[in-house]
């Protein structure tokens, strides 16, 4: 594929996502230059060409949002990435994405905010916009990467989501894991599973671009395949015409929603490290997860009977994975930097179950494994 | 639901000085050589922003055998300060019985009794000509001294790494960095607490 | 030519979906339709070779109509996606459909930036110089004095030429017509399509629900006359001085030039791509 299959490599986050968008067959990116994100546009500009794909850099984020549905649409596996001020510019053709159902991934490396903020500083701030910041209820996934080799794989698996359920995925990176150099064995490209979406066998006649099958999810044909078709931002019908009629409408709204949570047990990925018998857990994601082990691993030292739930998807929120963990723990800790974004989801779920605390850090800096520590001892 | 196993060792390094030094390249180069050809586990992260051009710059190196959680550094084992500036800045997130190693040429003031100086940027810009190296002459110093990564390994790395046409040039600068810290008696150096051991 | 209207309604409509059209009577909307649809008919595309994408706004209900890979993406964005698809799939006929406020407004940028990139598209803007469907609020291309509802007391802003932007902005080639002009606009349109890089159709045409019907310029009759009666061609226009042309629409073919078109391009790259692979 592209010649670096077995090879044990350095990398930084950013170029093991873009060999992981390769190996899961992205082969078309559309991107703006951003700081903490370019790397990706970079790596991509240069690799893509070689294996026959398509790099562009287009005027700005919508503009790049908009080509890779575009070349989605064409049949294409595509992604774009950016951070923060750029995400904000992705939101409203990601919505188009959502409701016409146009398989892409969306990186979004986060930095810290709002507005230009504070661009070579990590951050998680982006949490809540990554499920939320389109306008209208909306089905999205959101997966977050911790380390170099996660973002080579998690790459794959959210192109993966993306095909299976026809839903753009988007995968938050941060500065400090966008920037980590960290060693990375590639895998034989075919020890990758890869997931393509389901193309019509209908005959063109007799196609219905918009009707689900059992999962939900509807067939997609590529424009001049000779499936000839009508895609819109507007609620439309089976045959993807727009429509207002309520039973229409709320029969389309219905499948955009069923589809996804049809498939949470395949969607909800987390990993956990010595929860077996803990009576305190932390719960992190993206590089505040690597602190939180940190930490934890320290307090057992100490005898403290504490394990880390790490979240890979965000959204949907793996509910079924944290709920029990909260029956299970007196208390919980959900340290993250931003004011709460993650830990309001822990709440929601908890219902008064166990104490959730929480530790928000927003001035730019990585939360250390000290910090967390210091407040794992108080729970 | 797997578990990593809990970290028994952890080595961490920083390269430091100003921007254009280079420090950034020889932290690369080193952890290429120790975690793709020595196949140690390794996190090599670094100051990023502005401050990365000019001014004081940072990398860092986290080396264990065993995955690395928190990707930055927690305690100092090896500090490799440039000029005075990131020497003052960085001393004391070195850990007591860590290794301080200044670029003498450039660091006047020492802020310890344990420490290495070897003039890098002199031998670089007298000996072999071209002050740019100095990086080189300083990573091979620091990988004889902190004994974590295998050499030739290093070698390997470094060529790697380098633009055509300056390979020699640049394994010269490894080897006189390496010449110059074998004449360096590392445990003879000052240390943090004498125990009754070592009085005898 | 009866005959072959009826086939290309025929053959080219959805007509047992989504009609009646959502454009007042007298729209020239459906006169542009028509124009395309002749343009594309004589050069005998096959339907499943062409991609037609539009924005958001009368103009961008177009596809709806047309059994064609249609695309109806968001206000501003159609070239966007166009690009998109064009670069997925070099081979395909790609033609944007916009309006004024649609292209040279919110996607301004887009529009501007996909003349200079020069793709193999074709982009046919409509220009009625109102934004018709949210009722009739000005445009960049609404003239100065003139009232629409977001400039009761007078327009103060004054209105930018399409063709001409496109033409500094390096299309390939840029031709304007009016929908009085209707063989003109899908000769236009077929030059526009056989050509080799980005080609843009400035269509001014008539909101006289909207626009016409504000600034005292009667029904859509009496606005397709007054086309009529303002146009003059390229090469007429070119005997004339500056004072002379004043309130005059130039029609025809603006520019016509030979550039490198960058999906060609791109091949070139992926040749001098490959052979530094493994390099990475």
């Amino acid at each position: 594929m592209f010649n670096q299959e077995n090879k044990r490599l350095l990398l930084q986050g950013n170029e093991a996502i873009a060999y992981g968008a390769l190996a899961a067959g992205c082969r078309f990116f559309a991107g703006y230059p951003i700081t903490p994100a370019t790397e990706i546009s970079e790596m991509l500009a240069t690799m893509l060409p070689q294996v026959g794909g398509t790099f562009v850099q287009m005027e700005d984020e919508i503009a790049s949002m908009g080509a890779i549905i575009g070349a989605s649409l064409a049949g294409e596996k595509t992604m774009t990435a950016t951070s923060g001020p750029g995400f904000s510019l992705m939101q409203e053709n990601l919505g188009y994405a959502c409701i016409a159902e146009v398989p892409c991934v969306v990186v979004n490396v986060m930095r810290g905010g709002p507005s230009t903020g504070l661009p070579t500083c990590p951050s998680q701030g982006d949490v809540q916009m990554a499920r939320w910041g389109t306008h209208g209820d909306h089905p999205i996934i959101v997966m977050a990467v911790s380390s170099v080799s996660d973002s080579f794989s998690i790459t794959i698996k959210a192109f993966n989501l993306s095909e299976q359920y026809r839903v753009p995925v988007v995968l938050l990176s941060d500065e400090v894991v966008a920037h980590t150099r960290e060693c990375v064995q590639l895998p034989d490209q075919k020890s990758i599973r890869v997931v393509d979406r389901i193309r019509p066998s209908v005959p063109p006649d007799w196609y219905k671009p918009y009707e689900g099958d059992n999962r939900g999810v509807p067939h997609m044909a590529a424009f001049g395949d000779g499936y000839r078709h009508h895609v819109t931002g507007l609620v439309h019908d089976e045959y993807g015409f727009p429509t207002q009629k309520p039973n229409e409408v709320q029969q389309f709204q219905n499948r955009l929603t069923k589809k996804i949570t049809r498939g949470f047990s395949e969607i909800m990925m987390t990993k956990g490290f010595m929860l077996e018998d803990a009576e305190i857990a932390v719960i992190a994601y993206g590089s505040v997860a690597r602190s939180a082990l940190k930490a934890v691993e320290d307090a057992r030292k100490q005898g403290v009977k504490v394990g880390l739930l790490q979240l890979i998807t965000l959204f949907p929120f793996p509910r079924s994975h944290v709920s029990p963990l909260l029956e299970q723990c007196r208390a919980v800790l959900v340290p993250e930097m931003n004011m709460g974004q993650i830990s309001r989801e822990v709440q929601r779920v908890n219902q008064n179950k166990c104490v959730v605390a929480k530790h928000n850090r927003i001035d730019g800096q990585f939360i250390t494994p000290n910090e967390i520590y210091a407040q794992l001892i108080k729970l | 639901m797997n578990a990593l196993k809990t970290i028994t060792d952890r080595y961490e390094l920083r390269f430091s000085g100003s921007g254009g030094q280079g420090l950034i390249t020889a932290a690369v180069v080193f952890s290429e050589a120790v975690g793709v050809y020595d196949g140690k586990y390794v996190c090599q992260t670094q100051s990023y922003g502005p401050e990365a051009r000019g001014g004081k710059s940072k990398a860092e190196v986290v080396i264990s055998e065993t995955p690395i959680d928190y990707p930055k550094s927690l305690n100092l084992d090896f500090l490799l300060a440039m000029n005075q500036a990131a020497c003052d800045a960085y001393f004391y997130d070195l850990n007591a019985d860590g290794l301080l190693l200044v670029d003498s040429t450039l660091v006047e003031q020492y802020p310890t009794s344990r420490i290495i100086g070897i003039p890098f940027t002199d031998i670089a810009k007298n000996e072999l000509g071209k002050e740019v190296v100095a990086n080189m002459v300083a990573l091979g110093a620091v990988g004889r001294l902190c004994q974590k990564v295998n050499l030739e390994n290093l070698e390997k790395a470094l060529l790697q790494r380098v633009p055509k046409g300056t390979e020699k040039l640049n394994s010269k600068a490894l080897q006189r960095g390496i010449e110059e810290a074998e004449k360096i008696d590392v445990l003879g150096l000052p240390r943090s607490i004498i125990t009754d051991d070592d009085e005898v | 030519m009866a005959v072959t209207a009826q086939k290309i309604r025929h053959e080219y409509l959805r007509h047992n979906k989504k009609f009646p059209h959502v454009w007042c009577p007298g729209c020239g909307n459906g006169i542009v339709m028509a124009a395309l649809l002749r343009a594309i008919y004589r050069m005998e595309i096959s339907k499943d070779d062409v991609v037609l994408a539009s924005g958001i706004g009368c103009s961008g209900r177009m596809p709806t109509y047309l059994d064609f890979n249609t695309l109806h993406t968001t206000h501003g964005r159609a070239l966007t996606f166009a690009t998109g698809v064009k670069l997925a799939k070099p081979d395909l006929n790609v033609v944007a459909i916009m309006g004024d406020g649609d292209a040279t407004a919110i996607g301004g940028n887009h529009f501007i930036h996909a003349a200079r990139r020069n793709l193999n598209l074709t982009a046919i803007i409509i220009n009625n110089s109102i934004y018709g469907m949210t009722g009739g609020q000005y445009s960049p291309t609404t003239p100065f004095g003139s009232t629409s509802t977001t400039s009761v007391y007078g327009h103060i802003e004054h209105d930018f030429s399409i063709a001409e932007l496109a033409v500094t902005a390096g299309a390939s080639f840029v031709a304007r017509a009016t929908v009085y002009h209707g063989e003109l606009m899908d000769r236009l349109i077929e030059q526009a399509m056989r050509k080799r890089g980005f080609a843009v159709v400035e269509v001014i045409s008539n909101c006289h629900v909207q626009y016409g019907r504000r600034n005292k310029l009667g029904g859509a009759v009496d606005m397709l006359t007054s086309f009529k009666e303002n146009s003059i061609t390229v090469s007429k226009a070119e005997k004339l001085s500056p004072e002379e042309l004043e309130g005059k629409t130039t029609i025809g073919v603006l520019t016509d030039r030979e550039m490198p078109i960058s999906t060609e391009e791109y091949k070139k790259v992926r040749e001098r791509a490959s052979k530094t692979k493994g390099k990475i």
